[in-house]
């Protein structure tokens, strides 16, 4: 009931903290001018974990953390740094779970073998199939 | 007195089902012969009494009789009847008697329909039926019972999430699960074929129709959900492979596997093993789907019940019905020959093709969703997501697409591509033509480009197979074949150009202040309070002009916050034109970035999400066209069967007056 109360609190004032957020995180809810930038922090974005969301992206979530953490991708993308640089630093900071594409490390290469191994089973199956027919001439 | 009334109808019903599995099973042997009698009208009173469980609960759901423990936590007297309805089954006891009744009607339906098979196999599909509802009975009845009682009666419910008060939300569950649990009837034919080892062109187009019913409603359900989350969430997505909704996808790739190998076996009686394989294969995966979504082990936008113990039961479940099924087929499945052979080019090798493709996807999207749960059993927690899906699920797609150009053009058993060769001349023209094209606009990634590329060929040559036929002799199922690939390379041609092309703009707007976004130029005209049955909203009012001499057209974005329970939400507003959709939001409201405009009170800034999505309608007309396309394939075989029935009937009549 506590929870519900405090939870109940933070949404009435949510306006106010989202005028506050408004100079903590300026780019939010603004987008970067030159639109080169802009796209490489969009698709940035859209493959960054909302970590107080539920299955959403910070591309696409209203929630203040997922707003902050725009605004510091759009920010570092202004200052120059690489969408891929940014995902590392995130990575470092929150672990491998705020980012969408999973990397290439010991606990996630069987993402990337199993595609490999279906090519494989798929082609051997084809393989088989067709193979191992024998040719029907009429009968 | 209603709820009880319905909980006794689940009793019985579950009595029943054990009933049915029981005459079933000893309707095969042959002392029991004669309880198989009994076995299609038990059948019938099961699917009935869960019509009447399920009518009971929509009942106390409409009055909102809050002594009803799930009605007084999911629903509220202050909602729109239609979304107390919907309340009945937007919620985990009630979704999973939605899931048992639907199971139940389809068990009826088919012990009332379907006479083409012979007895045993349909004693032993009906007892299967019986065997995997029993299961899902008990869990309703010993884990999720949606009639208990509430005391002391509260004064007021605690309401529906708001996000799902929606005419969308309505519609797309019980549309998903007639589809979800349709497929059931694909896993019992399966299972009962496996028992008597009747496997061949008759059990094929038995089970025909059932696969197409089921999967027309899934591609509906797919596409509704999609469409759902694409304007209610707020934020321009129609698909983010969150696993719920991939968990609705994987049923839907493997129906669509079952769809075509079901076609090769009931014409050329070839691919058995394969097609019973794939039966079972398509209800798992509707149950592996509702274990990830219902037992909570997911949390995502839509997974709304959270209970770890009913996680364990439906784990139990899966673990007998699916280790059950496939130990059945392992036992069985050398002894079902393997059919007739034919060709790589062929047209069943084309169906190969994209049969052992789907199951790739569906190989892929099960690994991707279900790898962040193994990942975090083992103390990791990874995300996968868009980046992982898109260019892995295209690796398999994109071929397949390429041999759903020529596939349907070619001959049975065996082919060659000189003879069709010609006929795919203007669609590779067309794809070259596309390719050009994009490359001259430029800025378009790989992936929407191969899309834009192959959707533009892909349509054109979807409709060769109707070349050189008298359109009004063509059979049913021959359009329905054509439609419903027109109907892919539409919604892939949508969602590239989505992808390609789409113009977001986050703008914060004085009243009077025009944006332009694309083509459009958008002036924010006023801002006003408006008030519903359970929330309260700022509407925006824009106008909008496509152009320079278009008309001028209003859009009505609203900002909602419910009371009950206390939410807000964005309500997007959408203008369809036939090129495309713009789609526009109204956030809060910002402060004046230098703080003069306050004394005026009417300086305010608003904050816009803008956004113009070229073609984006075409995801879910072609998505419809698909289904379209299914319903008359459906038609077409139903109808030809009955006319066969009608002249099998005419002659036995006609016999029987001469005598003979």
């Amino acid at each position: 009931m506590k929870r519900l109360l405090v939870l109940a609190a933070l949404l009435l004032t949510a306006p106010a903290l989202a005028q506050e957020e408004q100079s903590t995180a300026p780019y939010a809810y603004r987008q970067l001018d030159d639109p080169a930038q802009e796209t490489k922090a969009q698709d940035l974005m859209e493959s960054l974990r909302c970590l107080q969301c539920q299955g959403q992206s910070i591309a696409d979530s209203d929630a203040p953390i997922a707003g902050s953490m725009r605004s510091l991708v759009r920010e570092r993308i202004a200052s120059g740094e690489e969408p891929e640089a940014i995902r590392a630093w995130l990575i470092e900071r929150y672990g491998d779970y705020v980012s969408y594409a999973p990397q290439l490390t010991t606990l996630t290469w069987p993402l990337f073998a199993v595609p490999a191994v279906l090519v494989l089973i798929a082609f051997l199956l084809l393989r088989r199939r067709f193979t191992r027919t024998p040719t029907e001439n009429g009968q | 007195m209603i709820a009880e009334l319905g909980l006794a109808a689940l009793w019985l019903a579950a009595a029943l089902a054990a009933l049915q599995l029981l005459a079933g099973a000893l309707g095969l042997t042959a002392r029991g012969a004669t309880l198989g009698e009994a076995v299609r009208p038990v059948a019938i009173a099961q699917g009935l009494l869960a019509l009447l469980a399920f009518a009971c609960l929509i009942y106390v759901f409409s009055v909102t009789d809050l002594s009803v423990k799930l009605v007084a936590l999911n629903s509220h007297s202050m909602k729109p009847l239609v979304f107390k309805i919907a309340g009945a089954w937007g919620n985990h006891e009630g979704s999973m008697l939605l899931w048992v009744t639907v199971m139940g009607m389809a068990g009826a339906f088919v012990a009332l329909v379907e006479r083409r098979l012979p007895e045993r196999t349909m004693l032993a599909t009906l007892a299967g039926q019986a065997f995997v509802s029993l299961g899902f009975y008990a869990f309703l009845l010993l884990a999720s019972n949606p009639f208990e009682r509430l005391s002391p009666v509260p004064a007021e419910g605690n309401g529906l999430n708001p996000l799902l008060q929606d005419l969308g939300l309505a519609f797309h569950p019980p549309t998903l699960y007639l589809g979800y649990v349709g497929l059931s009837i694909a896993f019992s034919f399966a299972i009962g074929a496996l028992i008597t080892r009747e496997v061949g062109p008759t059990f094929a187009k038995a089970m025909r129709p059932w696969v197409l019913g089921a999967w027309i409603f899934l591609t509906v359900g797919i596409a509704a959900g999609s469409y759902w989350a694409y304007y209610e969430l707020g934020w321009g997505g129609w698909w983010f492979w969150d696993p719920v909704e991939n968990a609705s996808l994987m049923p839907w790739l493997a129906a669509t596997a079952l769809l075509h190998s079901c076609s090769v076996l009931a014409s050329r009686d070839a691919l058995r093993s394969w097609t019973v394989m794939l039966g079972v294969v398509a209800f798992s995966m509707s149950m592996i789907g509702t274990f990830l979504v219902r037992s909570g082990i997911l949390t995502s936008v839509h997974a709304f019940a959270v209970d770890p113990q009913r996680g364990t039961f439906i784990l139990g479940l899966l673990a007998i019905y699916i280790g059950g099924a496939l130990t059945l087929f392992g036992l069985r499945a050398s002894t079902v020959a393997e059919g007739e052979r034919f060709a790589l080019v062929s047209r069943e090798g084309a169906l190969v093709v994209n049969n052992v493709m789907l199951s790739a996807i569906l190989g892929i999207v099960l690994f991707g969703t279900l790898y962040p749960l193994v990942a975090e059993a083992m103390g990791a927690k990874v995300s996968v997501g868009p980046p992982y899906f898109n260019p892995m699920s295209a690796l398999f797609a994109l071929p397949m697409l390429v041999v759903l150009a020529v596939g349907p053009l070619l001959r049975w058993r065996r082919d060659k591509f000189a003879r069709v060769g010609r006929n795919l001349v203007i669609p590779a023209m067309l794809v070259v033509a596309a390719g050009i094209a994009l490359v001259l606009i430029g800025g378009v990634s790989l992936l929407p480009f191969l899309g834009l590329a192959l959707a533009v060929g892909l349509g054109w040559a979807s409709v060769l197979p109707l070349k050189g036929r008298n359109l009004r002799r063509t059979p049913l199922p021959i359009w329905g074949m054509v439609v419903a690939h027109f109907g892919i390379a539409v919604a892939l041609f949508g969602m590239s150009s989505e992808s390609a092309f789409s113009i977001e703009k986050l703008v914060a707007v004085k009243i009077g202040e025009v944006t332009q976004v694309g083509p459009w130029g958008i002036k924010l005209d006023t801002v006003e309070p408006v008030a519903g049955p359970n929330w309260t909203a700022l509407e925006a009012r824009l106008l909008v002009r496509y152009g320079t001499d278009g008309r001028v057209t209003r859009m009505l974005p609203q900002s909602r916050s419910f009371w009950a329970p206390v939410q807000q939400t964005s309500e997007s507003a959408l203008l369809t034109r036939w090129n495309g959709q713009l789609y526009a939001v109204l956030g809060g409201e910002a402060p004046s970035v230098d703080g003069k405009d306050e004394v005026n009170g009417s300086g305010n800034r608003w904050q816009l999400r803008l956004w113009w999505k070229p073609f984006v309608p075409l995801i879910w007309v072609g998505a419809l066209l698909v289904a379209l396309g299914g319903a008359l394939a459906l038609l077409g075989h139903v109808l030809n069967d009955w006319r066969r029935r009608v002249v099998r009937g005419k002659i036995a009549y006609r016999r029987e007056r001469q005598g003979r």
